[in-house]
């Protein structure tokens, strides 16, 4: 009963992407229901199939299909189902369901409309798949489906360059990553089958698997630290962890619902997700944990920090769930299993608030800059509000769900590693600053864009201010359910989660909450004073930041050094492997080949002399030859 | 002197030489083909021969089907040779080039 649900949630975004492929490709009213409807049924029957884990654990439920059966070989698809993949199943539905009602407005003006929606269901089934898969195939399947189509919905308005240009950047950067994972999944394969059992990369059966295998010492440790690290590899890539990070930053390219779900509240989520999944192989290596948690934290810092002076409102956004998934990556690194899963959830909810908030201006001003716009209070009075619930519930101000799911992950690492914990603390300082800074610069004071009516009257941003007003019910109803979630959705939420083994857990610590909070207050402070009392007019300030806001301004020139070594490196190597190619694989190789063969021909050519008498004299001797061998043959005998 | 099968045999390879080397000397095709006809009929004449000697109906019923065989080879073999006196004007074998590699 519960497993057919949870193919009945699987299924419904893909049977509404192919009704959409199909069928209504040419409505553009009926695309948009078809998928709203595929998204609800799909968020229903995860609401049905919490019923039955709430109160008492219902256990692991597992529902699967026999898909590659060969003797030594045996894949399966299968579904699985517990509090953990419930639990992200109804975050992932819900936000999706609530961005799918959003783009209903802010894609109504688009000619690709019904390509929209379909590639929109085509990713919520995809996500799906990742969530509730079963073993390491099925997951890595949806997997690179996700990722592609990712690079469908960033490349949606694919005559830009810069947004085709995104999307093959996104798609490339998790090949790379992908490509560590699936080797970690190989080695995972071959090391399962080490105690003489037939091989499995089933979740269930390589939790005992491992735990066996370990304990009676046929897997040493340095194999599974390295399994660990490939398949955190994977995570890298998807959770756009330093140093593969640049991708997501890019991916803003696209619409803003799709920034929404995909590289804030879902998709990248999933990097996170599936180290929880697998969280068993990791519990026995604190070494590859420690090394997660580092780069969790560094991920975060660095992220927060090239936030500060970015101007696009949704790169600030991009850099701060850069920030945050770096939080949940040192959650996890320190063994919180439960602070991760949790501060994923949250952030989903304020996350994808954030980001159709942030859609809403845009589609009422036509720009992206935070200085053409100002003054918004007025003017788009729901968006407003929700996205000042949305940043306080960011910045960990209580009593938001951000506070709460921070908090657990700051008192972890204040426990077990107080220079980590100082990196969060100051990340959250940081996040509070260039959010308040966004909030200030966008929402607070006059109106900036009429600036423009002096320069072009005919542009669209011209007259944007004017034009700036509240986005229709479909785009800000799902901003105030978001809202709502953002302040209350966490409640709960840790005791559902639950444990496993090797995960920790701790108690609410009052010198976390206060100076995390104080972090927070002091960066909202600062913020709101350099950009509404004008304090960042004072010269010496100026002068003094100059240099590190060049710095900050060019990423600290990571795309530069990937580009310097795209061209000194990888370019040079490409040369010389295209001379190899030239010269031996295609010169000795592929027309030696032919050329041997040629010349076989030409020496063999002369004996076709085309006289049909020389033939038969040929033919008389070959006669001759084969009575005398078998005369012969007689003989022997 | 009674006829044995022993001077049959003889006789069809004194027979089956000459056609051989008649296929594989002569230049004029009409010739060659004429020559095949003795290579056959040399054949044929074993055939029977054995036919006579172990008493077995078999080797004259091959000869029926060989002879049915070279009539089929003449007729097309001539009608080659028609063509090629059409097209190259010549019925000289070494001067028949179509077949060089």
């Amino acid at each position: 009963m519960i497993g057919a649900l949870a193919w009945v949630t699987l299924l419904s975004p893909l049977a509404a992407s192919l009704v959409i492929l199909f069928g209504t490709w040419k409505s553009r009213m009926m695309s948009g229901r078809v998928a709203v409807g595929g998204m609800g049924l799909s968020f229903l029957s995860a609401l049905i199939t919490l019923t039955h884990f709430i109160g008492g654990k219902a256990g692991d439920i597992e529902s699967t299909l026999s898909w590659v059966s060969l003797p030594g070989l045996s894949l399966e698809f299968g579904l699985h189902l517990d509090s953990l993949e419930v639990l992200m199943t109804l975050v992932v539905t819900g936000v999706g369901l609530l961005i799918f009602i959003y783009s209903m407005g802010y894609m109504s003006g688009e000619p690709g409309f019904s390509r929209y929606f379909a590639y929109l269901s085509l990713f919520a089934f995809s996500m799906l798949g990742i969530v509730l898969a079963n073993n390491f195939v099925t997951l890595f399947m949806f997997w690179e489906l996700v990722g592609a189509s990712s690079y469908l919905l960033i490349g949606y308005w694919y005559d830009r360059p810069r947004a085709a240009d995104a999307g093959k950047k996104a798609f490339l950067v998790n090949r790379i990553a992908d490509f560590g994972f699936l080797i970690g999944i190989l080695m995972l394969w071959t090391l399962s089958g080490l105690g003489g059992e037939s091989r499995t990369l089933n979740f269930l059966e390589l939790e005992g698997r491992i735990r066996l295998l370990t304990a009676n010492g046929a897997l040493s440790p340095t194999n599974l630290s390295l399994i660990g690290l490939l398949i955190f590899c994977g995570v890298m890539g998807k959770s756009a962890q330093f140093p593969l990070h640049v991708w997501l930053p890019d991916a803003m390219e696209g619409p803003t619902p799709v920034s929404a779900l995909i590289h804030a509240a879902t998709m990248v989520a999933a990097g996170v997700y599936m180290l929880c999944r697998v969280f068993f192989l990791f519990a026995g290596l604190p070494h590859v944990l420690d090394w997660i948690a580092w780069i969790g934290a560094f991920t975060s810092i660095f992220a927060a920090s090239l936030a500060l002076v970015e101007n696009d409102i949704k790169r600030i956004l991009a850099y701060s769930t850069l920030s945050q998934l770096g939080y949940m990556v040192m959650a996890l690194g320190l063994g919180g299993y439960t602070a991760g899963m949790y501060h994923l959830s949250t952030h989903a909810f304020f996350k994808a608030l954030l980001f159709m908030g942030a859609g809403c201006v845009i589609h009422g001003l036509h720009t992206n800059d935070i200085r053409e716009m100002g003054g918004l209070f007025r003017a788009m009075p729901v968006t407003s509000k929700t996205f000042l619930v949305g940043m306080l519930a960011l910045c960990g101000i209580f009593p938001f769900s951000g506070f709460w799911s921070k908090d657990e992950i700051l008192t972890l690492a204040f426990t077990y590693s107080p220079i980590l914990w100082t990196i969060g603390t100051a990340t959250a300082g940081m996040t509070a600053f260039y959010m308040g800074r966004l909030w200030t610069v966008a929402f607070l004071g006059e109106p900036r864009s009429h600036k423009h009516h002096a320069q072009s009257a005919e542009t669209p941003g011209a007259a944007s201010f004017s034009r700036s007003h509240e986005a229709p019910a479909t785009m800000t109803g799902p901003l105030v359910v978001l809202a709502l979630l953002s302040v209350f959705g966490g409640l709960g939420l840790p005791g559902f989660i639950g444990h496993v083994e090797g995960s920790r857990h701790l108690e609410f610590n009052w010198i976390v909450a206060v100076s995390s909070s104080l972090a927070a207050i002091a960066g909202l402070t600062l913020a709101y004073g350099l950009y509404q009392r004008k304090w960042q007019s004072a010269p010496g300030l100026l002068a003094v930041t100059q240099k590190i806001r060049i710095v900050l301004a060019r990423k600290y020139f990571i795309d530069e050094i990937y580009a310097w070594i795209n061209q000194n490196v990888q370019q040079r190597l490409a040369v010389l492997l295209g001379l190899f190619e030239r010269y031996v694989i295609i010169g000795l190789w592929a027309n030696g080949i032919a050329k041997t063969t040629g010349l076989c021909g030409n020496v063999v050519r002369r004996s076709q002399s085309g006289k049909v008498q020389a033939y038969a004299l040929t033919f008389l001797a070959g006669l001759a030859l084969l009575i005398y061998l078998a005369a012969g043959w007689q003989c022997i005998r | 002197m009674t006829i044995t099968l022993s001077h049959l045999l003889i006789l069809s390879g004194i027979l089956f030489t000459i056609g051989l080397v008649g296929a594989v000397t002569r230049k004029n095709i009409i010739m060659i083909l004429l020559s095949l006809e003795i290579l056959l009929n040399a054949a044929n004449l074993a055939f029977v021969a054995f036919s006579r000697a172990l008493g077995d109906i078999h080797g004259q019923m091959m000869v029926f089907f060989v002879m049915i065989v070279a009539a089929a080879e003449v007729t097309v073999g001539l009608a080659i040779a028609v063509v090629l006196v059409r097209q190259g004007g010549t019925i000289n074998a070494d001067e028949i080039r179509g077949m060089k590699g």
